[in-house]
């Protein structure tokens, strides 16, 4: 396998990636000037792998996800960067394009199960809406019959009673099951979960995410997982981005991100949360308050909470560089440690 | 000196507490729904005690009723010793406090933060002069860390971690002995979590007041309790000293809520088995009969169904209300 050439490496990448976000950058333009919501954002998504997207809110998390399915509110815009899609740019898609790629090749499961169904239709039929859009269950029976099965697949209980009702009818647990099941109805390639079990009980929670997971490996699909909760995406993703102030702090796999953090907002962060070894001992809270998108410093975004800013900080956005076990983090301490190494080998 | 009075070390002792809620089914009738049906824990001063347990398990209703802000069905509810009923609430109130889970619509957004905290000490007529009600405000900005300049501000200007503040600051004013804290840190992001936490601990050690600690998230109680109780369907299930609960959990609703807290570290994450439980938790309206989560229990057995398990101690205060474990 050795003997493969640099280009045939890289086509072979490619063809595993099903998604690659490039220098994505989307703002809203309010009455009180451009929020730069997500600012260079860069990431790949291989097939059937599960990203994990943390930060806390304002990040730019979900606005990226949005973006992706282009479901930006009507003041918000994607103005730069490049969504490829299996080698194809999405932000090249018409309307029409577009319309067939969402919720066939990509679907979204949203954090609120108790608002992003419709009230006044019943499950099957919102079920069936999608089913009749998209795939080749174009009678009423046949899309009911598939709307069971699917509603089976994701463990609720009587479906065939189930169905018939309306959302009030079910509780948070079961309605983002039947939110799951409309996202796989069509057996998308990327399934988009934003905040899927914010809403729900830890019990709950943990039934959501080992049928996630489940599906996942049934289905092969790929998926990118939105949260704050570090404990969520620790248990569930193979590879990490790290998102501040809408840009992303670093990237790697799950494992380079928890054990060996490079930025000093996910050390914070790692730091700030209770687990099992700090119970005795007082959290390290990060100081200061989240940032306002409106008032970006011109440097990292970072830099006013972080106690070991320097100068450099303040004035320029830090690159992204790769660290020694092949995770990337943008943080100037790297390049100054780099620098340091450089000059002693001299 | 308590001894003297006949007062007990408990600064809370709540015996058998029960609220009902009335819920109209049809015309003219109504059922009772059962939000806490007999529960019973003590708090000594300067201790935290979490309640844990998901939505709807009555948590939430346990630390409103001890302040009286629903009058219970029955039991009772003894402070520092002294039986609290609806007639010495008010002046015990003074000793009383609560933060509420929601700082964004726990404050007055036509107050001003000097308002927002001057309110309690308006209300025990705690000052003399203005000059006086200043000094207290800025004092007690100082000690949940605000800057004195923010108090001519309105609540809508602070971030949600600050406003938790204000929130503090209120309960303080009037210098309690006991805070409930409903879900006081849910609402904050995680970066801001760990600064409201952490002055949580501080204000403990620096005025020694009693928590009842109300949260969903189980790692933050553990951080913050000395003792926690776990609650099912209006009834707590086991009570234990926080590293103990943690570290030998003996209800089987414990042992699955703890191992369906998603762990901050991959390696163990991938390591342990989730103990996943089947279905929802039943409608209070329509209770079990005997061992509220027996539905949802493996080891369930016939006895269950018939018969409530109560507390009972397993050693050294570890009390677990099972017929099996």
């Amino acid at each position: 396998m050795s003997t493969l050439s640099v280009e045939e490496k890289i086509r072979r990448n490619e063809e595993n990636l099903i998604l690659s976000v490039q220098d994505l950058h989307t703002s809203f333009f309010t009455d009180s000037g451009e929020v730069k919501a997500v600012n260079g954002v860069s990431f790949n998504l291989g097939k059937g792998k599960i990203l994990g997207v943390v930060g806390e809110s304002g990040s730019g998390k979900s606005v990226t996800a949005y973006s992706i399915m282009q479901i930006l509110a009507d003041t918000g815009r994607v103005v730069g960067g490049k969504i490829l899609y299996k080698g194809r740019n999405l932000l090249d898609f018409s309307k029409k394009e577009m319309d067939a790629f969402r919720g066939d090749k990509c679907s979204i499961i949203f954090q609120d199960p108790m608002t992003s169904l419709n009230p006044v239709f019943t499950v099957g039929y919102q079920l069936n809406e999608a089913l009749r859009l998209h795939t080749n269950y174009k009678t009423k029976e046949a899309a009911t019959q598939r709307s069971i099965e699917l509603l089976k697949m994701v463990g609720v209980n009587e479906p065939e009673k189930r169905i018939h009702q309306y959302p009030y009818e079910h509780s948070g647990g079961m309605r983002q099951r039947v939110m799951i099941a409309m996202a796989l109805a069509c057996e998308p390639d990327i399934l988009i979960a934003d905040e899927p079990t914010t809403a729900l009980d830890v019990t709950i929670q943990a039934q959501i995410l080992e049928l996630m997971k489940d599906l996942q490996k049934q289905l092969g699909m790929a998926i990118i997982l939105v949260t704050h909760d570090l404990g969520v995406i620790a248990s569930m993703c193979d590879e990490i981005i790290v998102m501040y102030g809408g840009r992303v702090c670093e990237r790697g796999t799950a494992d380079d991100i928890f054990y060996n953090p490079c930025h000093e907002y996910t050390k914070g962060l790692l730091r700030s949360i209770p687990n099992v070894d700090n119970m005795k001992e007082k959290l390290v809270p990060i100081s200061g308050t989240p940032i306002n998108l409106l008032n970006m410093p011109k440097g990292c975004a970072f830099c006013p909470r972080c106690d070991n800013a320097m100068k450099i900080c303040l004035e320029e956005v830090p690159p992204e560089m790769q660290m020694p076990d092949g995770h990337y983090a943008s943080c100037w301490l790297n390049v100054k440690k780099q620098m340091e190494g450089v000059s002693a080998d001299e | 000196m308590s001894e003297q009075n006949n007062k007990s070390e408990y600064l809370v002792e709540v015996n058998d507490l029960k609220m009902y809620f009335p819920v109209k089914t049809g015309f003219m009738k109504t059922i009772p729904l059962k939000a806490v049906d007999g529960v019973s824990f003590t708090i000594k001063p300067g201790e935290t005690l979490g309640l844990v347990g998901e939505s709807g398990c009555g948590k939430t209703t346990v630390g409103r009723t001890l302040l009286r802000l629903y009058k219970p069905t029955g039991g009772e509810f003894r402070f520092n010793g002294e039986l609290v009923t609806d007639k010495n609430i008010t002046p015990l109130r003074k000793q009383m406090q609560m933060v509420f889970q929601d700082p964004y619509s726990s404050l007055n957004p036509r107050m001003t933060v000097e308002d927002i905290i001057g309110e309690p000490l308006d209300v025990h007529k705690l000052y003399s002069n203005r000059a006086e009600r200043r000094e207290k405000i800025l004092h007690l900005m100082e000690l949940v860390g605000l800057n004195a300049e923010h108090a001519t501000r309105y609540a809508h200007e602070f971030s949600g971690g600050q406003r938790q503040r204000i929130g503090i600051a209120r309960a303080l004013a009037v210098d309690p002995k006991f805070i409930v804290c409903d879900e006081p840190v849910s609402a904050l992001d995680v970066s801001i979590q760990a600064q409201v936490i952490n002055m949580f601990e501080e204000l403990q050690e620096k005025l020694g007041v009693a928590y009842l600690f109300i949260a969903h998230d189980l790692l933050v109680v553990h951080h913050i309790s000395n003792r926690i109780a776990v609650m099912y369907l209006g009834r707590i299930v086991e009570i234990a000293d926080a590293d103990e609960l943690n570290d030998h959990p003996i209800h089987p609703y414990t042992l699955s809520l703890l191992s369906a807290v998603p762990v901050p570290d991959p390696r163990t994450a991938r390591k342990s088995q989730r103990i996943i439980l089947e279905g929802d938790v039943p409608s209070p309206l329509r209770m079990p009969s005997g061992c509220p989560f027996r539905t949802r229990c493996r080891y369930a057995t016939e006895q269950c169904a018939n018969e409530c398990p109560s507390l009972t101690d397993r050693g050294g205060g570890h009390m677990v209300a099972c017929w099996n474990k």
